[in-house]
């Protein structure tokens, strides 16, 4: 049986490997950090484990409703494609970072891309 | 395309998962728990832990009220204490060090390998009675207090205890001292203008006179480890006492790393143990002193501006570093974004916002 994404990927190391790499440029992004003022950094911290552990294929328990229920009051706020895009550009970057290889890269980004619409409430 | 509504996945499975890869190199197999059942004690109340269960499932079963949302380690709202051993290691993963090194858990995380005491976090407290054997100014508004309390002689500097007077007025206030140090617990009060119980302190309470102290609770303490790493101490007023305190925690366990405090206050007057710390750099080479004061009129030797900007403006990459940020909270959420983008790893960042509720009860 073939491993799963999550652990060719190598798990919840690398899932806290990216975190805290993915969160800083994400913060340092004056397209998007907008969107993190006034967030509880160490909640926010671990929702970003949870969204990186869906987009490696691990263990989770998000469900589309969940996505679109947590971003509402973003997309009032104005969250568009191109802030989706924004981070996915950062989610590549990071994993770039840590040499993750490219097959797998577009792999996680194509599970990050998945949740797109339901992101922005389409 | 992969579909993104993804149902939980059995529980075991999941457990194992994250076990298992935690370490990325441990061969999965390698590491099966035994399968017997074991007994969870809280309070006077026996449970029982089927083999392969999690203690938050076991709890549940059993129809025990524990405060608990995502089952998988993220949320950390399960998180309960052990106090009879060392809970299993991937149980705490994710943890703070100095959460750990209490033996707090994650009740999801956690399949016992044997019998465990465990405290909940929303157990009654137990307060101790303790009496006031110093009182005196520090500078023109805050007050040093020193409680005996003969219940409470385990605690670290920088954790916290709420105080309480006979009517049940409550505050909490951070511990200045290490053990070590003097048996006395010692707290920096400020006087807040209407705030009751500091009001007490400052005009009505007087050496001899008890109140009741809690069990020492937080997470704001220095742990002797990676002792050649940095440490970034800042804070305003009376932020210094937990600071201070693991200040003095951090050089008699001979940290040999930078250690930088940056104290702050509008006025010099709001400041106090200026003397103190400059001695301080004296004897320790790695240890800087910099007051700041935001206010106007700033005299030789003490910096001018905001102790955050003047922090900020002085260490440059903080990968590494643990950071104490105490006092105001607006400074302390300010700061934890700006040292999180400097390097420091949230795990490393730690505060205390013990004014928040000094302020709220006013």
């Amino acid at each position: 049986m073939s491993e799963s994404l999550f652990d060719r990927i190598g798990g919840e190391a690398a899932v806290d490997a990216s975190v805290e790499l993915f969160y800083r440029k994400v913060l340092a992004d004056h397209r998007i950090n907008r969107f993190f003022n006034n967030v509880d950094m160490e909640k926010q911290i671990a929702k970003q484990k949870a969204f990186f552990t869906m987009a490696f294929g691990g263990p989770n328990t998000y469900t589309g409703q969940d996505m679109r229920d947590a971003h509402v009051r973003l997309v009032k706020m104005g969250l568009d494609d191109s802030h989706f895009d924004a981070v996915m550009e950062h989610l590549g970057a990071t994993l770039v970072e840590l040499k993750v290889p490219a097959d797998l890269i577009a792999e996680a980004a194509a599970i990050a891309e998945s949740t797109r619409a339901d992101v922005l409430g389409k | 395309m992969r579909s993104f509504h993804l149902v939980q996945k059995d529980k075991l499975e999941t457990g194992k998962l994250f076990h298992a890869r935690s370490l990325g190199l441990l061969n999965p197999h390698s590491i099966e728990p035994e399968f017997t059942m074991t007994r969870l004690k809280i309070a006077e109340n026996n449970y029982s832990c089927e083999p392969e269960e999690t203690v938050l499932d076991a709890l549940l079963r059993q129809d025990v009220d524990i405060s608990y949302a995502c089952q998988k380690g993220t949320c950390q709202s399960c998180i309960a204490r052990c106090t009879d051993g060392t809970p299993p290691v991937q149980s705490q993963s994710g943890l703070k060090d100095t959460l750990r090194s209490q033996n707090y858990f994650l009740s999801c995380l956690c399949v016992p390998e044997q019998d465990m005491t465990i405290r909940l976090p929303d157990q009654s407290e137990l307060f101790s009675e303790g009496v006031v054997i110093v009182n005196e100014m520090l500078n023109r508004n805050t007050i040093l207090l020193k409680v005996e309390c003969q219940d409470i002689l385990e605690y670290k500097a920088g954790q916290f205890v709420n105080l309480q007077r006979k009517d049940g007025l409550t505050r909490s206030y951070s511990i200045a001292n290490t053990p070590e140090e003097s048996k006395a617990l010692e707290f920096h009060i400020r006087r807040l203008p209407g705030g009751q119980f500091s009001e007490w302190v400052h005009d009505v309470i007087k050496v001899g006179d008890t109140l009741a102290v809690s069990e020492p609770k937080g997470h704001c303490f220095y742990i002797p480890e990676r002792k050649q790493e940095g440490i970034l101490l800042v804070g305003t007023g009376s932020g210094l006492a937990p600071l201070a305190g693991i200040l003095t925690d951090a050089l008699s366990h001979g940290h040999t790393g930078p250690i930088h405090l940056f104290h702050g206050s509008r006025e010099k007057e709001d400041l106090y143990r200026i003397d103190e710390m400059r001695a301080l750099t004296e004897k320790h080479k790695n240890f800087s002193y910099t007051p700041c004061i935001s206010g106007e009129n700033v005299p030789e030797g003490f910096k001018h501006g905001r102790v955050n900007t003047v922090a900020l403006a002085e260490v440059s990459d903080l990968k590494g570093w643990r950071v104490f940020l105490c006092g105001h909270p607006d400074m302390i959420n300010q700061m934890k974004t700006q040292v999180f983008l400097k390097g420091a790893s949230i795990a490393d960042i730690y505060t205390d916002a013990f004014i928040v509720s000094t302020e709220q009860g006013k």
